[in-house]
């Protein structure tokens, strides 16, 4: 069974040729697309390497079955960039030392940018602990990762939202 | 992962029709049904994908003061809706202290009901279980069993159902829209899900291509919303499953209780509603002792499946705790850990 979808990645709009309905989001921009910036940890839900931003929010790519996307607009790692110039959340991250080696930050930072797009964290350290615990890091980088959040939220001026979630 | 046939019905009707041939399954966000479908725990021969299907999506007030939340109402949005959030903040709380941010972004109403347990034996297709392959037989009886069921639990099942959002969601008399080929047909929440009896492969009433439409709470649950609480002991204070979660909801006048209504969560396949305990609470003063008498009466028929008496205390520390809590009154604002018994409460309460 062969079907034609297509996704919006990064902006660009790709036609993609589905042999196979099992594919995931995460397979698909990987081994199709060869986007690899977007890391496979456990597949299962449980780690946050996957993530990457779905109509603007985070999601976990490896249980989104591509198929049921057809016709999003998709941005991962590849497109958060502006050429040379590192997104604010990338800044961060390099200069809180956010990560050891490197595998879940992909996730990570899709994860600090959905975070800091949802507008439910404020400046509260602990509120960004718990919105970032979808996300492991086994280097155990946690505090970096906080503190690069926090400093990105502020460098974007994001608006808070005091009420209550 | 076995393959399947995709199908992408416009609406309700043909969803119903495409999914009551046997081996279909529903696809709403897929985050725990594709987990399964990897793990070769599940294997549909056709996923009717809901996604697409107009008018699922929605929060709706209703003229009579219940609010009406589509199947396909993803829980960040339903626990972020202001107006929802403040009328029923035991069950915002209990949404966002459910899972990741990723995953509450795509999870669905419809997809929290019908969720299956986390027991590791039924995750484990080397291990017997008869919700898994019925007659083979329960590992997780003698086996690591330590977050297994106190309630409701029988010889053949001592899994536990996993959702947060459906504890105060029973408490508060939630009814669930069916539709099957035979029409529409709603039944109260706590009515929905099975005992596992001899029978733990049905977990719900749904019959072959029956869907989840909507999940309605009625305007009375609105009148709590100045004392309810959901909490709930995890084994990390986020992204994690309850061992013992609880919902309280109070009515008080004074210092009087004038209603009460508890649920509990973690404890059995379903959502535990403790009726007795709550007869205990109308019309009395709310402090110490009387929390303690209605955890008493709300563990009453507890029994340890296994390597697991400690949930019993557990549960009544929690009830005891959530009790207070409510008591206290609905904080204004959420603590930064949702449902959390570390979390400090400070501010304001809401006086509803």
């Amino acid at each position: 069974m062969n079907i034609s979808m297509t996704l919006t990645v990064n902006g660009v709009k790709r036609t993609i040729d589905l042999d196979d309905p099992r594919l995931t989001l995460l397979d698909l921009l990987r081994e199709r697309l060869h986007l690899t910036g977007t890391k496979k940890g456990c597949d299962r839900g449980q780690c946050g390497a996957c993530t990457v931003l779905l109509e603007g929010r985070r999601i976990n790519s490896c249980l989104a079955l591509a198929i049921s996307h057809d016709g999003a607009d998709v941005l991962t790692i590849e497109g958060v960039a502006q050429g040379a110039s590192l997104h604010p959340v990338q800044e961060a991250f390099v200069v809180h030392d956010g990560l050891q080696c490197g595998f879940c930050t992909p996730g990570q930072i899709m994860s600090a940018i959905g975070l800091i797009q949802e507008g439910q964290a404020g400046d509260d350290p602990e509120r960004v602990r718990d919105g970032m615990s979808g996300n492991l890091c086994r280097c155990g980088a946690y505090q970096g990762i906080t503190a690069a959040v926090l400093e990105a939220q502020k460098a974007l001026g994001a608006t808070t939202r005091e009420e209550a979630a | 992962m076995k393959t399947f046939d995709y199908v992408r019905p416009a609406t309700i009707r043909e969803a119903v029709a495409a999914a009551s041939d046997p081996g279909a399954a529903y696809l709403a966000a897929g985050t725990n049904l594709l987990d399964l479908m990897k793990g070769g725990i599940t294997g549909p021969s056709r996923l009717v994908d809901i996604n697409r299907i107009p008018g699922l999506d929605h929060i709706e007030d209703l003229s009579d003061g219940g609010v009406r939340i589509g199947a396909l109402v993803r829980n960040a949005d339903l626990a972020c809706d202001r107006t929802f959030a403040r009328r029923f903040p035991a069950v915002a709380e209990a949404l966002l202290s459910g899972a990741s941010a990723q995953l509450r972004n795509a999870a669905t109403v419809g997809g929290n009901l019908l969720q299956r347990t986390r027991c590791a034996y039924f995750y484990d297709v080397a291990s017997a279980c008869n919700k898994r392959a019925p007659g083979s037989g329960c590992d997780a009886r003698g086996g690591d069993n330590r977050l297994h069921a106190i309630m409701g639990w029988s010889d053949s099942c001592i899994a536990t159902h996993p959702s947060d959002f459906c504890v105060p969601l029973v408490a508060l008399d939630a009814i669930v829209e069916i539709e099957g080929r035979a029409g529409r047909r709603e039944i109260p929440l706590e009515m929905f899900h099975r005992l596992p009896g001899d029978a733990p492969q049905r977990e719900s009433v749904l019959e072959p291509g029956e869907m989840i439409v909507a999940v309605r709470l009625p305007a009375e649950a609105a009148r709590f919303a100045g004392h309810a609480r959901y909490l709930k002991i995890r084994e990390r204070t986020s992204y994690a499953f309850a061992v013992v979660s609880a919902a309280a909801a109070l009515r008080v006048e004074g210092e009087t209780i004038t209603q009460a209504r508890l649920a509990l969560g973690g404890v059995a396949m379903k959502p535990w509603r403790a009726r007795e305990a709550e007869a205990i609470l109308a019309g009395a003063p709310a402090d110490g002792a009387l929390f303690h008498r209605a955890a008493e009466a709300a563990l009453a028929d507890a029994k340890p499946s296994g390597d697991n008496g400690f949930k019993i205390e557990l549960a009544r520390r929690i009830v005891v705790r959530a009790l207070t809590l409510a008591a206290a009154g609905t904080p204004v604002r959420l603590p930064a850990l949702p449902a959390s018994p570390f979390a400090a409460v400070s501010g304001a309460v809401i006086h509803a």
